[in-house]
């Protein structure tokens, strides 16, 4: 109250205005501009494309964006799951090469020669037991998570490229068409799956046990523990449906180019699904999750691309680009963190 | 105070610092004379770490000022304070374990030949300092690889080579074996003999007296007294750390127990033998029948808030057992435990028991989720009932169970975790200061509902730094001090006088035998009378 004089007396110290002032938080604006900001600049870079790229508002151009988003929101489903505790998964990339590499292994003739449904159900299997493992190097062993998933970014391509061969392993059964081909309401399934996984995680994060708990451990690990909630356990399954979630994406992308590619499948997308989480609203320090946001954050990034793309920067410049709306993002974070 | 003729290294005057419109430290005025340990002294809360913090640059004052050798100062940062002489020696070491010990001793200040470092001065003059402090150790070895107690006085001797006239030493020895704190103590007594002007905080009273010139009590912000040591009694010290003066102590008034049965005959419902876990607790039993409030009393650093997270499962023991309803109880986690029906407030509401992004309802449902729960899915009715429940019954000021509790006094912020544990609806309840920093109403209604919770049968294990609390809300009192048991006190015992003479009797007895020892073993070692 001595600093300030010419504050009404009548205003207490935690009245966000009066924080807002003082620039203690972000303030409402701050908030708002968090929460929502990332829908306002969808809204606007589509009304940009809409007036200043050719052929933009057609089916052809959505349905391209849909089926490009779709990989990048399912994987960045599970990041945002892994940053709600408090987390960050960077092998996400590493699990889709593996995903790959072990779809091959099984299905072409040179590995197991088995049918490619089991072959698909096999490679989502050990992504998620990756994730598990990941979990677990967090939980019990106590190893940060950037260290842990940092340690599996390095090693799961390796893995990956080491059942491979290293080579790029071609593969054409009927599913994969079915898989790139096949759409309902105008858009490729492999949309609407995306749409649907969101829905799951929606669910799960607000009508489950284990969603209460992933937001608590987040927002407080040692509270957490002392109210004797199960924080291992929580921890191992968030990391395995980063995994799970990766495995899927990682199928998608080898359908999609039909064939397994473990050198590039994923390459450098925990970055981009980071950003499309941190866009979204999600808070890096954890105890907090936005679904929607984080599609809407997947969505943005992709068209930011292809805008950049459409509009002739080069490649150097829309990194850039990229660059400065996560550093902006992050600024928008951070003065709400230092409050508490 | 009452040298006049001298300078003081540094002084004080009328600090005041508030934090969201709490006064952390009220006008609490010191003057630290060259030559002379000053001991600060308080519970949890008293405003120690927030003077020191002030006096180092790393908050600054509301208002007051400091004068550094008679001259004004005032610091910006932790980093200017110690450019002007004044450090800082904290529980943990601050310093780089994986360079070697002349490393650290120079870190930052390196000597170079010929612009590359001089490791061989180094090693040199770094030798000769610790030599000179009366610590024998290969200064080349990786500090990490020494004890704890060794690092500390290390950083102590880099300290003052670096000419520190002021040192202060937050709590140095609380991780330290009892040989170790023995030797700080002596390079304690050799700065001071070199004109070092030193505070020593410390809640281990034998270390202040065996130490420390002069002493000061802080007690909820405000400066209670200052003194020689000289002047006082450990009885007194105590009485002003927990809040009385020794005149105004009567006999504790026991309320609520007035007319209840007597509970010593029903089988225990908590029975905990023998728990020890090296330097926290040393052979603590407790036990607790239905209907019983068990009190932990002791000094901050008693053991206490150790004895109860054991309890809870939450600090591993070394040995030890604990049974709940006779059942021996293996697991060493917290849900293991609640499954058994034992739950437990924390004592840092704010670190280790609310969830702050969480609303007032997800807070409090948290714990009860197993039961609120089907097939992974969470009945929201149920949820809302059981919240809507407690909420009514616990009176939570807040517009609604939505509410983020972050946005909540600290009293309402109480009665969520307090509702957190009764919707687990347990056996025995494990509290940890549950009235700190909540005021007056909030206080009474919970220490109300400790009550009725006791009546109705459930098992309590209470802890208060407020003697008053304990005595008037116990049926048997345990007391403790330096993770020891010292008494069990039961019935018409528990007087505050009789607990404030069990812990400062103890006192006395630990270094009267350590007199003694040293009497007979003059060479030897000797601290573990204090230990004990």
């Amino acid at each position: 109250m001595t600093t300030t004089q010419s504050v009404p007396v009548t205003e207490a110290p935690d009245d966000p205005r009066w924080q807002a002032l003082l620039g203690v938080r972000g303030g409402r604006w701050g908030d708002w501009v968090r929460q929502r900001g990332v829908y306002v600049a969808l809204i606007l870079l589509v009304l940009f494309n809409v007036a200043a790229t050719p052929n933009f508002a057609t089916v052809e151009t959505m349905q391209l964006l849909a089926v490009q988003t779709s990989v990048v929101i399912m994987v960045s489903l599970g990041m945002a799951l892994v940053i709600g505790t408090g987390g960050v998964d960077l092998s996400v990339g590493a699990i889709m090469a593996i995903t790959a590499a072990v779809t091959a292994k099984a299905y072409t003739p040179d590995g197991y020669g088995v049918p490619i449904g089991i072959a698909i159900v096999l490679a989502i299997v050990v992504a998620t037991l990756v994730g598990a493992f990941n979990g677990t190097v967090v939980a019990a062993a106590g190893v940060q998570p950037i260290v842990a998933t940092l340690a599996m970014l390095v090693g799961g391509r390796g893995l990956a490229l080491m059942i491979t061969g290293g080579a790029l392993v071609e593969m054409f059964p009927p599913f994969f068409g079915t898989v790139r081909e096949s759409k309902h309401l105008g858009l490729p399934d492999i949309f609407w799956l995306a749409v649907a996984l969101a829905a799951v995680a929606s669910v799960l994060l607000r009508r489950t046990a284990f969603g209460y708990r992933l937001l608590a451990i987040g927002g407080n690990l040692q509270a957490s523990r002392l109210a004797g909630l199960p924080v291992p356990r929580t921890l191992i399954t968030v990391y395995a449906l980063s995994g799970l979630l990766s495995g899927i994406a990682g199928v998608i992308s080898t359908a999609r180019i039909r064939a397994a590619d473990p050198s590039y499948v994923g390459l450098g997308i925990e970055l981009t699904a980071i950003t499309a989480v941190v866009i979204g609203g999600t808070l890096l320090s954890g105890g907090q999750v936005r679904i929607l946001g984080t599609v809407a954050g997947a969505v943005l990034i992709q068209l930011l691309e292809n805008t950049l793309v459409s509009q002739g920067a080069r490649d150097s410049i829309a990194r850039i680009i990229e660059a400065m709306i996560i550093i902006a993002a992050v600024l928008l974070q951070r003065p709400w963190r230092s409050a508490s | 105070m009452t040298e006049d003729a001298a300078t003081p290294a540094l002084s004080v005057h009328d600090f005041t610092k508030t934090f969201a419109g709490v006064h952390a430290l009220r006008g609490v005025s010191l003057d630290l004379m060259p030559g002379s340990v000053h001991a600060l002294v308080g519970e949890n809360g008293a405003g120690k770490s927030t003077l020191i913090k002030l006096a180092t640059g790393v908050y600054t004052p509301d208002s007051g000022s400091m004068l550094l050798n008679g001259q004004e100062a005032s610091f910006t940062s932790p980093r200017a304070a110690q450019q002007a002489g004044i450090a800082t020696i904290y529980q943990e070491v601050h310093l780089a374990p994986q360079l070697s010990v002349a490393r650290n001793f120079f870190l930052g200040r390196e000597l170079t030949r010929f612009g590359a470092l001089d490791l061989r001065r180094m090693n040199r003059e770094c030798a000769e300092q610790l030599t000179r402090f009366g610590i024998p150790v290969d200064v080349r070895r990786p500090l990490g690889e020494l004890g704890l107690g060794i690092q500390q006085m290390v950083a102590i001797a880099r300290a003052v080579s670096t000419s520190a006239r002021v040192v202060i030493m937050d709590e140095p020895t609380s991780s330290l074996e009892p040989r170790e704190v023995e030797k700080l103590l002596s390079v304690v007594a050799l700065l001071k003999s070199e004109g070092v002007a030193i505070v020593y905080v410390s809640h281990k009273l034998d270390e202040v007296f065996a130490a420390c010139d002069t002493i000061t009590v802080l007690r909820d912000g405000e400066l209670v007294w200052t003194g020689a040591t000289a002047d006082t009694s450990r009885r007194q010290l105590i009485a002003r750390m927990l809040g009385r003066e020794t005149s105004e102590l009567a006999a504790g008034q026991r309320t609520h127990l007035a007319g209840r049965p007597p509970v010593a005959d029903a089988p225990p419902l908590l029975e905990a033998r023998n728990l020890r876990r090296k330097l926290l607790i040393d052979d603590v039993s407790v036990v607790v029948r239905p209907g019983e409030v068990v009190g932990l009393a002791g000094l901050l650093g008693s053991g206490r808030s150790e004895t109860v997270k054991a309890l809870f499962g939450a600090l591993p023991l070394d040995s030890g057992t604990i049974s709940v309803g006779g059942t021996a109880l293996r697991r060493q986690t917290p849900a293991s435990r609640l499954r058994r029906g034992i739950a437990f407030l924390p004592e840092d509401r704010k670190a280790e028991g609310i969830i702050p992004a969480l609303s007032i309802r997800d807070n409090i449902g948290l714990a009860a989720l197993p039961q609120l729960t089907r097939a992974g899915f969470v009945n929201r009715k149920k949820l809302d009932e059981i919240v809507q429940t407690f909420f009514d019954r616990l009176r939570i000021k807040a517009s609604s169970p939505n509410q983020p509790v972050a946005e909540l006094s600290g009293g309402n912020q109480q009665k969520v975790l307090l509702a957190r544990l009764m919707c687990l609806n347990p056996k025995i309840l494990l509290l940890d200061e549950p009235t700190r920093g909540i005021d007056v109403g909030a206080k009474a209604e919970v220490q109300t509902l400790i009550a009725e919770l006791a009546e109705k049968g459930l098992g309590v294990v209470l802890i208060s730094s407020e003697l008053e609390e304990v005595v008037e809300g116990s049926d048997s009192v345990i007391v403790l001090r330096d993770g020891a048991q010292l008494a069990a006190l039961f019935g018409d015992d528990i007087t505050e006088e009789h607990i404030m003479d069990t812990i400062a009797g103890a006192a006395d007895q630990a270094i009267e035998k350590q007199t003694e020892e040293q009497a007979e073993h003059p060479d030897a070692t000797s601290m573990t009378g204090v230990a004990k």
